[in-house]
């Protein structure tokens, strides 16, 4: 028996092949050139591109399946992220027993928040994830500092117990790794003008992603993917069929909180700190608009839905005044300052105006996301090929 | 025998008295409409059975369990299955998972947490889907988004799939309701053939005089939220308190 159709295999296989050369791919310019700056492909940001990648394929089990939209879901981020750390402090740098607290703690904690939050649907659902994503933001800052180490964030130090891992002789902070491969290794290709850089920490999330990836597939064609769907289209008659619809939309949201538990976790794993802000609404926000941006109820869509918001998170933050000065030196002193003035409002700290101005765009033009534009290009595409083959036969049918 | 036996339900709405001390008895195998003027309570009724709404006061049977108190999808799974006034079905879905999901329901409960086997893989739900759409005369149409279709193509839908779970009662608001002539003759005949082929008992809440006088063994008329007459067609037709209770409303 075939575990998963043709079609979602080459799906995956995209998705791998995309994974595995994402550091060639993202570093399409130059080190040395004035475009550099656009690169995408050094191991932080890949990451988390990763990453927020496998969050927001959690998010989409449950908001695009079941339509239930959460505003929560940092919370879940945020808890994996202490898990992990702690796992750190107390048994070892191994990344494994952090991974598995993570999703475990996660799990748990949203199987509380969903069996509460799932007694109302539409709007008072939403309102209730994000009251108590905050009250844990709030719990994190201040009250459980003992736990979370408050605004400060929760480090790790030297004087952790780490009661697995052979005696730190070095005096310097450990790091994090898998049976020996730390995760800041990284291995620097020099190809001509080109530095490609192949990091141990994005592979391994690459790695989760593509295995989160496969769960989702395997859920979305299952006969729990298509009760969950039909949640979304009408629970009155779903009911009425004989289904208890609040097993399957909690059944949704541990997983999708496990997902982003996971996300929190290799976060942590990557960079062994956890601080509140994780947890903070406008974090579950952006959850929610990757997966807009991309298209909700996709397979592929939340993937790139998170790479292309991570992506001008850091790049256009990144373009200062001083850049755009460089770029737009050429021109006449008046023309190059009031140009500048201008491209300064939506780059740099300004990125969000960018960003919030493409995702209008695309809610208002796109409403089924990038993954709608994409089915738009493809028919708009064969449609011109048929076209252009049916030219070809009334010109020639004359001819005869 | 009856399946469903109704005793002296009360359902009032603020100070309106919805049902006053209503009795019915329905019995196996047989096709029982409920009919009776605008705001006679027939609705009402029937949401009492299927666990929308809680009667005040009286029991409501259903072979051998009380429905009161118990969520609709319990009620389902005892065997009771309801088609709605306005069809409800998944319109975001194809009208081939329409037909799958109450297959699905009826084999794996209230919940199971199926998420790792393909749809595709249960055959024998497939044809169970399959032969439902045949009957049905929806199978061309398989792969249609259900919202797409044409309101008498939603309501053959949303019978069959009720129908694929085979339940022991099917209650129908209205079938026919905003229905073409042609349309409404077809729905008589599948209501007759399915009766015929499964035995499926049937309660039946209609407008249309001609569906009620041909499909109906038993008729219930109900006025005023009680019923005031309970007999077979022939008598129903001429009797005097069904022609008061309509006041002309309709020829009976």
């Amino acid at each position: 028996m075939k575990t998963i159709s043709k079609a979602d295999m080459r799906t995956l296989f995209f998705v791998a092949i995309i994974a595995l050369f994402a550091p060639l791919i993202l570093n399409p310019f130059p080190t040395e050139s004035g475009w550099a700056q656009f690169n995408a492909g050094y191991p932080d940001l890949m990451q988390r591109f990763a990453i927020y990648g496998i969050l927001a394929i959690g998010f989409n089990i449950l908001f695009g399946l079941t339509g239930y939209l959460s505003f929560g879901h940092a919370a879940f981020l945020g808890v994996g992220s202490y898990s992990a750390v702690w796992m750190f402090k107390l048994l070892s740098m191994n990344i494994i027993p952090a991974l598995i607290l993570s999703v475990i703690v996660a799990g748990l904690f949203s199987l509380l928040i969903g069996f509460i939050s799932l007694r109302r649907s539409g709007i008072y659902f939403s309102i209730l994830t994000l009251a108590f994503a905050q009250m844990s933001f709030a719990l994190a800052y201040s009250v459980l500092t003992p736990l979370t180490n408050g605004e400060t964030g929760l480090q790790i130090t030297l004087n952790d117990p780490r009661i697995f891992a052979a005696e730190n002789i070095s005096g310097n902070l450990p790091v994090t790794s898998l049976f020996g491969m730390e995760m800041r290794d990284t291995w620097t290709m020099q190809l001509g003008a080109w530095d490609f850089q192949f990091n141990i920490g994005y592979y391994i999330c690459a790695i989760f992603l593509l295995l989160a990836f496969y769960i989702s597939i395997r859920i979305f064609r299952s006969p729990f993917g298509m009760m969950l769907r039909a949640i979304k289209t009408n629970q009155t008659r779903l009911n009425y069929t004989g289904i208890n619809t609040r097993p399957y939309t909690l059944a949704a949201f541990v997983i999708s909180g496990m997902y982003a538990g996971l996300a929190g976790g290799l976060m942590a794993s990557m960079d062994p700190l956890a601080g509140a802000e994780r947890m903070q609404w406008t974090a579950s926000g952006e959850i929610v608009l990757m997966t807009i941006l991309g298209g909700t109820g996709t397979l592929l869509g939340p993937v790139m839905g998170a790479g292309f918001i991570k992506y001008f998170e850091n790049i256009f933050s990144k373009i200062n005044d001083t850049v755009l000065h460089g770029w737009f030196s050429w021109m006449p002193d008046g023309l190059e300052n009031v140009i500048v003035w201008i491209l300064h409002l939506f780059t740099g700290k300004g990125w969000h105006l960018t960003l919030g101005i493409m995702f209008m765009m695309i809610v208002i033009f796109l409403p089924g996301g990038l993954m709608e534009g994409i089915s738009r290009i493809g028919k708009w595409w064969k449609r011109r090929n048929v076209k252009n083959d049916n030219t070809s036969h009334n010109s020639s049918t004359p001819a005869q | 025998m009856g399946i469903l036996k109704v005793q002296n339900v009360n359902k009032s709405f603020g100070g309106l008295k919805a049902l006053h001390n209503v009795n019915l008895d329905i019995e196996e195998g047989k096709i029982h409409a409920i009919i009776g003027p605008n705001g006679a309570g027939k609705s009402t009724l029937l949401n009492c059975f299927v666990g929308k709404l809680t009667p005040d006061t009286g029991t409501v049977m259903f072979d051998g369990h009380s429905l009161l108190g118990i969520k609709p999808h319990q009620i389902n799974q005892l065997g009771v299955s309801r088609v709605f006034q306005t069809p409800e079905i998944f319109s975001e879905l194809s009208v081939w998972e329409n037909t799958l999901i109450p297959c699905f329901a009826k084999r794996d409960g209230a919940f199971t947490l199926n998420a790792l086997s393909r749809v595709s893989d249960n055959k024998d739900m497939a044809e169970k889907a399959e032969q439902m759409l045949i009957d049905v005369d929806l199978i061309d149409k398989k792969d249609m988004l259900a919202s797409s279709m044409s309101r008498g193509d939603k309501r053959r839908l949303e019978m069959a799939m009720c129908l694929s779970q085979k339940p022991k009662l099917l209650l129908l608001d209205e079938p026919t309701a905003g229905m073409a002539r042609a349309d409404t003759e077809s729905t008589i005949e599948l209501l007759k053939s399915i009766q015929k082929k499964l035995k499926i008992t049937m309660a039946i809440i209609e407008h249309d005089m001609s569906v009620v006088f041909s499909l109906a063994q038993k008729i219930s008329v109900l006025a005023q939220g009680t019923v005031i007459v309970e007999d077979v067609p022939e008598k129903i037709k001429g009797h005097p308190k069904v022609k008061e209770a309509y006041l002309g409303e309709a020829q009976v």
